[in-house]
């Protein structure tokens, strides 16, 4: 017996309605969104189930849409069942001017560092982490790195026509 | 008169305090590479330990961004620099598996004898270091002899040593040259030898044995919680490797055993890594017999636009100039997507989760790093230990900064 993305996905909507949308499967990986406040509840059911058991959690990390209004920031998490080898991604997304997420501390112990970590970068405030601070930049620093807002090459270098290196200059 | 109080500034409260706070790293010579870890010490055991990351953070996500595809490899290499070649085929992989390229099969087996060489130099460096740091220096020269070998090999294939940009989209950028083929037969015969005596000298040492079984031990269902994988994990018991899960790289065509353990602790890590190096060797003999039914000037798929033309080419043909000019400027598109890969890395599973939106670079990289996720644990590892434990637990981790750090 093998767990199908369709399987999951009917698991998911027979549970949880219309909190979980946007199911679609970018090269046979289950993708799908979760509403901001319910995402410890999705995580929290596909860890415990007995049918799913999401178990392992492979990645947290954090993406930044400027163009997408009141939900700038994405949390991106990846889980793993282990028994049938099933892999999903959930995606969460959050406005940039209060960028609030549950933990998944409660759930996974490894939830920590990616957490800071993705905090450290893109700024996003995981509500009720035991030790949110900055992990890999220096805890004096005041900005999110990874936005879009900060371009990787002095904007003001005239040297160089970004129209022909890469992505054009705005970003 | 000097004012005692001006050149005594003694924190708040460490007069009563009745433990010693001991900063381990971040240049210490025991722990092999940018660690820093503050604990709190009673006498010589540990009481609690907190660990501070970030020393060498090169901000290689944000860079990629910036990058064509090709370019990021170079970026790949200094994640963990004791096994480049893996980091390089992830992420190659990763872009063939986003662009739907079709590997050829002699491609696929030769980078299988890279990444099985590249796992075996990450181990033998792990492995023998643990030895080091238990008092034996033997081991650890007996195998550095066979690392040297290995990156002859990787020299011999793409020009360098330790941070390699091995390969290219599509395949390899040359055939493998006569001499690879010997230093490889030369490798296979003489490895086993020497891996066989550096067992003898620490496997059953009841030395080794004492500083290193029952240290830095967790259970299966902690360390899945601490998201360990790779060698880490199957020391625990879980049987989970990628080459297994999800087969890349024409996996499924070998015949190997994935080697656990069961307590997770020191002396575990080190039986499993050593089972891994034999594994590693049986899956390279079984490659090299798959070669040999193989057309043998096949090295690359044939992808164009991501593969540099041949320099006679280039000079004589328009479309070879064409290309070699788009892929040398970064012209070359990507397909829009978002796709997850990933690699069993030396020292767990090493991911890339890479978002394209059509543009020449990516729109967002992440790398999974094995270390940095699984490095939160060692403080509860060493919590309770001596000192000296807490140097044999680091590098029997495997731990690499230059990894963790990204």
């Amino acid at each position: 017996m093998s767990l199908t993305n369709e399987r999951i996905q009917q698991r998911l909507t027979e549970k949880f309605g219309d909190v979980v949308t946007g199911f679609e499967e970018p090269y046979g990986m289950l993708t799908f969104t979760a509403q901001r406040d319910s995402n410890l509840k999705v995580m929290q059911f596909l860890f415990d189930d007995e049918e799913l058991r999401f178990q392992f959690l492979t990645d947290i990390t954090a993406v930044h849409y400027p163009e997408r209004k009141e939900e700038e920031l994405a949390v991106i998490y990846h889980l793993h069942n282990f028994v049938d080898n099933v892999r999903i991604r959930l995606k969460v997304f959050a406005p940039v001017a209060a960028p609030k997420v549950y933990t998944a501390t409660s759930l996974f112990l490894s939830a920590n560092w990616m957490e800071r970590e993705t905090y450290d970068f893109f700024g996003i405030d995981f509500v009720g982490h035991p030790n949110l601070k900055r992990i890999l930049n220096v805890d004096e620093m005041t900005y999110f790195p990874m936005r879009k807002e900060f371009p990787l090459e002095d904007s003001m270098r005239v040297d160089k026509d970004d129209e022909m290196f890469g992505r054009g200059g705005n970003i | 008169m000097l004012d005692q109080k001006q050149h005594v500034n003694l924190p708040q409260g460490s007069i009563e305090k009745a433990t010693t706070t001991l900063n381990l790293g971040p240049t210490h010579p025991a722990t092999h590479g940018v660690f820093q870890n503050i604990l709190e010490i009673d006498g010589e055991r540990i009481v609690s330990a907190e660990s501070t990351v970030g020393y060498i953070h090169r901000a290689f996500e944000k860079i990629a961004e910036r990058r064509p595809y090709y370019q990021i490899t170079p970026l790949t290499d200094r994640l963990n620099y004791c096994s480049s070649p893996i980091n390089n085929m992830g992420w190659h992989l990763t872009v063939e598996k986003l662009l739907g390229i079709e590997i050829p099969k002699r491609v696929d087996y030769m980078r299988v004898i890279i990444m099985e060489l590249a796992r075996i130099a990450d181990h033998l460096i792990c492995n023998s270091v643990m030895g080091v740091d238990t008092g034996a220096l033997t081991g650890f020269v007996y195998l550095m002899t066979y690392r040297e070998l290995i990156y002859e090999i990787y020299e011999e294939i793409c020009g360098s040593r330790l941070t390699t940009n091995i390969g290219r989209v599509g395949g390899f950028e040359r055939n493998f040259t006569p001499a690879v083929w010997t230093k490889l037969d030369r490798f296979l015969e003489e490895y086993p030898k020497a891996l066989k005596e550096f067992e003898t000298l620490l496997t059953r040492n009841r030395i080794f044995i004492e500083r290193t079984q029952g240290v830095g031990g967790i259970d299966a269902k902690r360390a899945m919680s601490y998201g360990f994988t790779g060698p880490n994990l199957r020391a625990a018991g879980v049987d989970y490797d990628v080459r297994v899960a999800t087969p890349y790289c024409s996996y499924q065509d070998f015949d190997f055993t994935v080697p656990v353990g069961t307590t997770g602790d020191c002396y575990d890590r080190y039986l499993v890594r050593n089972a891994e190096m034999w594994e590693s060797l049986s899956i390279i003999r079984q490659a090299l017999v798959k070669l040999k039914d193989l057309p043998d000037d096949v090295y690359h798929a044939n992808v164009p636009e991501f593969y540099l033309p041949l320099k006679e080419d280039v000079y004589t043909k328009m479309e070879a100039l064409i290309y070699h000019f788009k892929i040398v400027m970064g012209e070359t598109d990507i397909v829009p997507g978002e796709i997850y890969s990933a690699v069993e890395g030396a020292n767990g599973e090493l991911g890339f989760y890479l978002i394209s939106d059509g543009g020449r670079s990516p729109y967002r990289l992440h790398f999974r790093r094995p270390c940095f996720i699984y490095y939160q644990a060692y403080a509860e590892l060493v919590e309770g230990a001596m000192i000296s434990d807490a140097i044999i637990c680091m590098s029997s981790l495997n731990l690499i900064a230059g990894e963790l750090d990204a």
